[in-house]
């Protein structure tokens, strides 16, 4: 059986002809495999869905309990039947929850990585890299260019600042599902006992994220009630970047906005935005674990999707591996 | 190297002045000898490395990765520099050199490469360095590192963190060399002031505050002398022991830029000054006709006899080994006199006393002065010494009233810090082409000059206009029937070529919101380029 007969590009997604089923397909469809809960791969309104249990939870607290006709959990490592095709989610280190999905029929093995990170992320279990014949992987940072360094370091960064500016509230621009909560972690595992103050859009999925035990510490909402501006006079205040451009964040005191973003490895990128503290904290593999990640499944043929293509694609070539680019639309490419 | 790359990329994205007093001043605090002396003549400008041409950095990259997808990533990122900080492979870890570089090595080891090992002893030092130290590296060995930091910042960084007053530090400047130990022993309390050793220093300047609303009323006309204020830049010419030296105001060795005047210093003295060009008696030329001299290291013989260097003097600060500066402003304005009698007429001239009766007599002069290229009345008070820094009292400056344009308000950018949820950048235009076509086109860019409340205003006005958005910056409506039109004040214009309308204004600011007037009145380009010529 050749690779494209069991998955292949369509215009709602990634299609499994002998399966009937669609990955993260980006409009309703009858029957859906989701990797992660981030909006561009967690749609409502299909059929049903195949997800993790915590992926199914995202999508409740996010769309409502109905987001689907019916739901059914895939448990990490166990292979369930899906019209005759085998399929095994594996975790993929992105966000709670994010898996990849290995499709198996008639010999032939394809791994969907979804997103994913090889970096260690408390809030989420670690990517293992599946043996495979075909791997299609994402490559939003598909670019030597960009290489993120240990969070640890970025987060110290951050720390340092408050204790330079005591004076002033830094507003931590991130991604409501897995970068907040991952801030937030940093933060405490590197020692930071006070309270955080985060964005009422980030609320429930931080409560999501205590309830599944990961620790968080003592976050508050970040609102004037009762007190005054002088109370966030070096605090930290995590909530969405759109936000913190808006007139909401006239309640704190001469803010220094900061993002936590793969992106802000680009110097440019950080001073278009006007962003004074770049933060490189990434859910996304970057270069190099992009390379390691494609090497160590032994896939011979590797298919790219959603990101800069072309590089990944060249440095497969370069290596002897065939490789094409998906070109599936409806991804974004800023969800970081 | 990664302390002193850190402090490169938070100055780089940190707009506010305050802000990056606290990271140089906490750099400094942090930082040991004689990194931090490095850090600081980096920043000033006054680390001389061999620089690397950037020819010679795509070819150390090249050989190291495939060049597609060199491409790839610099198409991307833009900027060669970090484009190769980033694509930098590491070496494999048997080669690694297991120590990476501070900056004092890195220092050390680009100044005593050769023009033919350069390159080698780059390229191991990026081997050895993380991807935010291989951008601060490259940034040191290509030259500029364009971070929004003067070295007059720098120099206030140091006062700060020193507790001194700057013009301590501007006074010592061009007697210290990197990296700077003894200043920093001395500004840390541990050892005493570094003697003032070398010749030809600067003399801090003295500066003069403008006039307020009430100020004059209480002050006696016949307790001061007035001259004119030359709109041209404050310099100081001094001349010792055969050096010589041309300074700006905050100390900035400018010698390079004018040799024609250097060439004039014949003298031993210290004289404070308008650095002017054109022909003293006959022609003084205008601001823009001096901008054509400005920001060169050289210049050209052609720019040299077309807009030839001189300095119009107001105050003489060292006579051969005296130091004039205690004396009353009457008795150095004596001895300037005698003095100037003796150079080069060409290169040096007096600017004259402006004699007056009373104060509306002045104002009438400051308004309707002699000359285009006056740009005001200073008021010096006759018994005053000449004091470093602005001592409220003896000296005051009087200008001419601003220029004021009407113009439509096209972009808004959101301002940083406390104004970060506000847009509070303005760049206005003013009408351009023929009747029944015209067009607005951009003419400058205003960030103050209104109230807070105003600040409101306009804030929510562009949030209800705008018609795009590009990143931190909104395009606001703005046609013959819809916009906003803001009343523009500024001091000067400059003929430019990097602004599509040609014209460059000097200081502008906002100076009044007008709800009230139609977009359609407001000024054409022909307006402003009447003031040009």
């Amino acid at each position: 059986m050749r690779p494209r007969d069991l998955l292949c590009p369509k215009p709602g997604g990634l299609y499994c002809a002998p399966g009937d089923f669609y990955i993260d397909p980006v409009r309703p469809v009858p029957r859906a495999l989701i990797t992660h809960g981030h909006s561009d791969h967690a749609r409502s309104g299909h059929g049903s869905v195949l997800a993790t249990r915590q992926t199914l939870d995202i999508m409740g607290l996010r769309y409502g309990e109905e987001f689907a006709g019916t739901t059914q959990e895939a448990v990490l490592g166990e292979t369930v039947n899906v019209n005759g095709v085998a399929v095994t989610f594996h975790p993929a280190g992105h966000v709670l929850g994010s898996a990849q999905i290995c499709v198996e029929h008639e010999g032939m093995r394809i791994v969907a990585s979804g997103d994913y990170k090889r970096q260690p992320d408390a809030t989420c279990l670690p990517f293992e890299p599946i043996r495979c014949d075909v791997f299609i992987t994402e490559a939003t940072f598909g670019l030597p260019v960009f290489r993120h360094p240990p969070d640890t370091n970025e987060i110290a960064k951050l720390i340092k600042s408050t204790e330079q500016f005591p004076e002033r509230a830094h507003l931590v621009g991130a991604y409501a599902l897995g970068k907040a909560q991952r801030v937030v972690r940093l933060l405490r595992d590197s020692g930071y006992g006070k309270p955080i103050y985060i964005h009422g859009a980030m609320a429930t999925l931080c409560e999501y994220y205590q309830s599944e035990g990961i620790d968080l510490g003592d976050l508050r909402p970040a609102t004037v009630e009762g007190g005054s501006k002088s109370d966030f006079a070096g605090a930290i205040v995590v909530g969405p970047s759109s936000a913190f451009a808006d007139r909401w964040a006239r309640r704190f005191p001469d803010p220094i906005s900061s993002f936590a973003s793969g992106w802000m490895r680009i110097r440019q990128r950080a001073k278009q935005g006007g962003v004074e503290l770049p933060l490189i904290i990434s859910d996304h593999a970057d270069w190099d674990e992009l390379l390691e990640t494609i090497v160590e499944t032994g896939a011979s043929e590797i298919w790219v999707t959603h990101g800069r293509e072309e590089a990944l694609v060249r440095w497969c070539e370069l290596q002897g591996i065939s490789a094409k680019a998906l070109h599936l639309v409806g991804y974004e490419d800023e969800a970081d | 190297m990664n302390r002193f790359a850190e402090l490169l990329d938070r100055l780089v994205l940190t707009p506010a002045r305050n802000g990056k007093l606290t990271l140089l001043t906490d750099y400094f605090r942090t930082v040991e000898d004689p990194d931090r002396g490095y850090a600081l003549a980096a920043i000033t400008g006054d680390l001389s490395i061999a620089a690397v041409k950037p020819a010679m950095l795509r070819m150390l990259i090249t050989e190291r990765m495939d060049p597609v997808l060199f491409g790839y990533s610099y198409d991307y990122v833009g900027d060669l520099a970090e484009t190769v900080s980033l694509v930098w492979p590491d070496p494999p870890p048997h080669q690694k050199p297991n120590h990476e570089p501070t900056l004092g090595e890195v220092v050390s080891a680009l100044q005593s490469a050769s023009r033919s090992d350069g390159p080698t002893v780059l390229a191991r030092l990026l081997d050895s360095a993380s991807i935010e130290a291989r951008f601060a590296i490259i940034k040191l060995v290509t030259g500029g590192l364009r971070i929004g930091v003067s070295a007059r910042l720098a120099k206030q960084a140091l006062a700060d963190f020193g507790k001194v007053d700057v013009s301590e530090i501007e006074e010592l400047w061009h007697g210290l060399k990197a990296p700077y130990t003894e200043l920093f022993a001395w500004l840390e309390g541990k050892a005493p002031k570094p003697e003032k050793a070398a010749k030809a220093l600067f003399r801090p300047v003295m500066l003069s505050n403008p006039v307020e609303d009430r100020d004059l009323e209480k002050l006696d006309p016949a307790d001061y002398a007035a001259e004119w204020k030359w709109d041209g830049i404050r310099v100081q010419a001094v001349s010792e022991s055969g050096i010589r030296r041309l300074y700006s105001r905050t100390g900035d060795d400018v010698s390079g830029a004018f040799p024609d005047l250097v060439d004039a210093m014949d003298f031993s003295a210290a004289l404070d000054g308008e650095l002017l060009v054109g022909d003293p008696v006959h022609a003084t030329g205008t601001f823009s006709d001096l901008q054509q001299r400005l920001n060169r290291k050289t210049v050209s013989p052609k720019i040299r006899d077309r807009f030839p260097a001189f300095m119009r003097c107001y105050d003489i600060l060292q006579f051969g080994e005296e130091d004039l500066r205690p004396l009353p402003f009457t008795e150095r304005r004596k001895r300037l006199e005698a003095f100037i009698a003796t150079l080069d007429p060409a290169r040096f001239d007096l600017s004259p006393l402006a004699p007056f009766s009373s104060w509306d007599a002045l104002n009438d002069m400051r308004t309707h002065p002699p000359h285009p290229v006056i740009e005001g009345v200073m008021l010096k008070r006759l018994d005053s010494p000449y004091l470093a820094g602005r001592p409220k009292g003896p000296w005051f400056k009087w200008k001419r009233d601003p220029h004021t344009v009407d113009a439509v308000l096209m972009y808004a950018q959101r301002g940083h810090g406390k104004r970060s949820s506000f847009y509070s950048d303005y760049t206005f235009g003013v009408w351009s082409g023929p009747t029944g076509e015209e067009e607005l086109v951009p003419v400058g860019k205003a960030y103050f000059g209104f109230t807070d409340e105003e600040l409101k205003q306009i804030d929510k006005y562009v949030r209800d206009n705008t018609i795009e958005r590009f990143g931190p910056v909104r395009s606001v409506r703005a046609d013959r029937d819809n916009g906003l039109v803001l009343e523009v004040a500024f001091e000067g214009l400059n003929r430019s070529t990097r602004h599509k309308s040609g014209v460059a204004m000097r200081f502008p600011r906002i100076s009044r919101l007008r709800w009230d007037k139609p977009t359609a009145e407001a000024d054409h380009i022909e307006t402003l380029q009447a003031l040009l010529d």
